[in-house]
């Protein structure tokens, strides 16, 4: 390397946030489902929805080094909160989305106070308590959710009085992407912030964070709120394109499978945690056709090849082989 | 009322039977370049904790600035100007000496909850963070990841962290634990070019050093202070060869 002059500290931060060509390549290749696959629309709308859960999850854990196996409380409370919105009487679905995200973010908030407080294993104990918790009040209280037979009437009105929810899923693939493609740009220019840099600090040391006169505590709280925010808006929107909800939306199951995509697909890299999202529900979709009953087997077998081989996951994998292909060449 | 930088009235701390700190007196005065000397487990780095606030007295007060801060949390006593080192390197592996100290920057300006602003629009706090690494002669190396620098780098960055918050009392463990000692001179020549402004405590083994930079020497054994001095005074106490085995500590007979 002959490069023996030193970009300035300013330039050199700058070329780390720029968009790179793969970057723009990715959120055009999203758009191809609507030519090249228009069969596989809704499968490409579940896969925007878990994309964006994922996102949601990678935030905490990926940034900040919170450790959920709750997380699916805040999509199903913006699942439910979509869902009850629209069968009172009010399927304006952009509206919808806001309050779902609202409540979500309200119940992260309420919550994040005993997160905070924890880490490690502890952490992981309290996220799936909350997790647990909220299904059997969600279970219980069968005259507000539907309970077991889950929640019924829910009439989702055509986006801005134009798009219908299709059967085939135009206007709902079209609704997550856009959803999704706002709010990564939103945790993109978040991941860049010096807040987004302070996350980075928690997760590699959080001792040193307080010996710098940082408060970690409230940190962790608001980026914890963010987060169930958008998992929430990822509940909304599957309540509002499917028209109904079931109690699976906040089951452990869904807390599982997120952190699985994730792991899949590499923590901390905001891409990775899509990449994840569209080789788990691809591969459960062509694997669960195959095999009904025993698809788990195969997402195991890759969720233990994955860790063992490549400790970055997929993404790592990818940027990984690519620098290689670049040296070699 | 004595005007001292940080000070500690009556500090008791045990853990179970074990008496870590027992009825510690401290005064720094401000400007003060102190040395904090005793053998292994005297209880020297518990004293830090304490100050710090890492750790809770169990009796005692610890006053900073002559405001008590006993009950502040760690982050609270940083902000009002107490920073510290670790004697065993503690930093953030992931991020780059630049991001590093740019994080502790943006801390103390209270900027590290805006999320919707870019880290490069904030310019004053990078350029701030680029002149702290300059001046521990860091800035060539400023891009490279915490965990990728040589160890000597990685104890410059200790300090950097805490000078970023520019603190008022910095309180350094072993700054220069496990460097060669032509290294250790240069690292203490950066701390003896500190700004007057900044009262100095240090923990260090090396007598040669402790009697260079530091103008009084606090003797610590079995957690509590056996006496405080200037260099000559300590190298002359025969308390202090006694607590040093009998022997001679290397660099106490040229004192």
């Amino acid at each position: 390397m002959t490069s023996a002059t030193i970009a300035s500290p300013r330039d050199y931060l700058q070329t780390q946030m720029r968009w790179r060509w793969s970057e723009i390549a990715f959120w055009f290749a999203t758009l191809l489902p609507f030519i090249v696959t228009p069969d596989y629309l809704l499968l490409a709308s579940q896969v925007a929805i878990a994309a964006l859960f994922v996102l949601s999850l990678d935030l905490i854990l990926g940034f900040a080094g919170i450790v959920s196996l709750g997380h699916a409380a805040y999509f199903g409370v913006g699942a439910y909160t979509a869902g009850l919105i629209s069968k009172w009487g009010w399927g304006e679905p952009l509206t919808g989305l806001l309050i779902a995200a609202l409540a979500a973010g309200v119940f992260g908030y309420l919550t994040s106070f005993i997160v905070a407080r924890f880490r490690h294993l502890p952490l992981i104990m309290i996220t799936l308590g909350i997790g647990l918790l909220l299904q059997e009040a969600a279970n219980s209280a069968s005259w507000l959710t539907g309970g077991f037979d889950g929640l019924q009437g829910i009439r989702t009105w055509p986006i801005a009085g134009r798009f219908r929810f299709d059967l085939y899923g135009y206007t709902a693939y079209g609704y997550a992407l856009a959803a999704l493609f706002v709010i990564f740009l939103g945790a993109r220019r978040l991941i860049h912030s010096p807040f987004g840099l302070a996350l980075r600090g928690i997760r590699d040391n959080s001792q040193r964070m307080r010996a710098i006169g940082a408060s970690t505590y409230s940190h962790i709280r608001t980026i914890y709120t963010i987060a169930a925010m958008i998992a929430g808006i990822a509940g909304a929107i599957l309540a509002q394109s499917t028209e109904t909800v079931s109690l699976e939306a906040l089951g452990f199951q869904r807390s599982a499978d997120v952190l699985v995509m994730l792991i899949l697909g590499g923590t901390g890299r905001l891409y990775g945690g899509l990449l994840g999202a569209i080789v788990y529900m691809v591969a459960r979709d062509q694997f669960s056709g195959l095999n009904p009953q025993y698809w788990y087997f195969w997402i195991g077998l890759l969720l233990i090849a994955v860790v063992v081989v490549l400790p970055n996951g997929l993404l790592g994998g990818l940027t990984l082989l690519t620098r290689r292909s670049k040296a070699a060449s | 009322m004595s005007e001292s930088a940080l000070a500690a009235r009556g500090i008791n701390k045990r853990f179970g039977s074990l008496v870590v700190a027992a009825d510690v007196d401290l005064t720094l005065p401000p400007g003060a370049r102190y040395a904090l000397i005793g053998p292994n487990g005297a209880g020297k780095t518990t004293l830090i904790n304490l100050m710090t606030g890492m750790l809770r007295p169990d009796a005692g007060q610890i006053l900073l600035g002559g405001e008590d801060v006993t009950t502040l949390a760690p982050e609270d006593r940083v902000r009002r100007g107490l920073a510290r080192t670790y004697q065993i390197n503690s930093l953030f592996p992931h991020l780059t000496a630049l991001e590093s100290v740019a994080l502790a920057v943006c801390e103390r300006r209270r900027v590290a909850q805006t999320w919707w602003r870019r880290l490069i629009a904030y310019r004053e706090e990078i350029d701030e963070a680029h002149q702290i690494l300059d001046a521990l002669m860091l800035d060539a190396v400023c891009h490279r990841p915490a965990r990728e620098l040589a160890y000597g780098q990685q104890r410059l960055l200790e300090i950097a962290l805490a000078l970023a918050s520019r603190p008022k009392v910095l309180l350094l463990d072993e700054p220069a634990a496990g460097v060669p000692r032509d290294e250790s001179n240069e690292l203490f020549a950066a701390i003896a070019g500190l700004s007057r402004d900044i009262t100095v405590l240090f923990i260090e083994h090396d007598m040669e050093v402790v009697f260079r930079f530091a103008a009084r020497v606090i003797v610590m054994v079995g957690g509590s202070i056996l006496l405080e001095g200037t260099p000559a005074e300590i190298a002359a106490d025969p308390r202090v060869r006694a607590v040093y085995l009998g022997k001679t500590p290397r660099g106490l007979r040229n004192g």
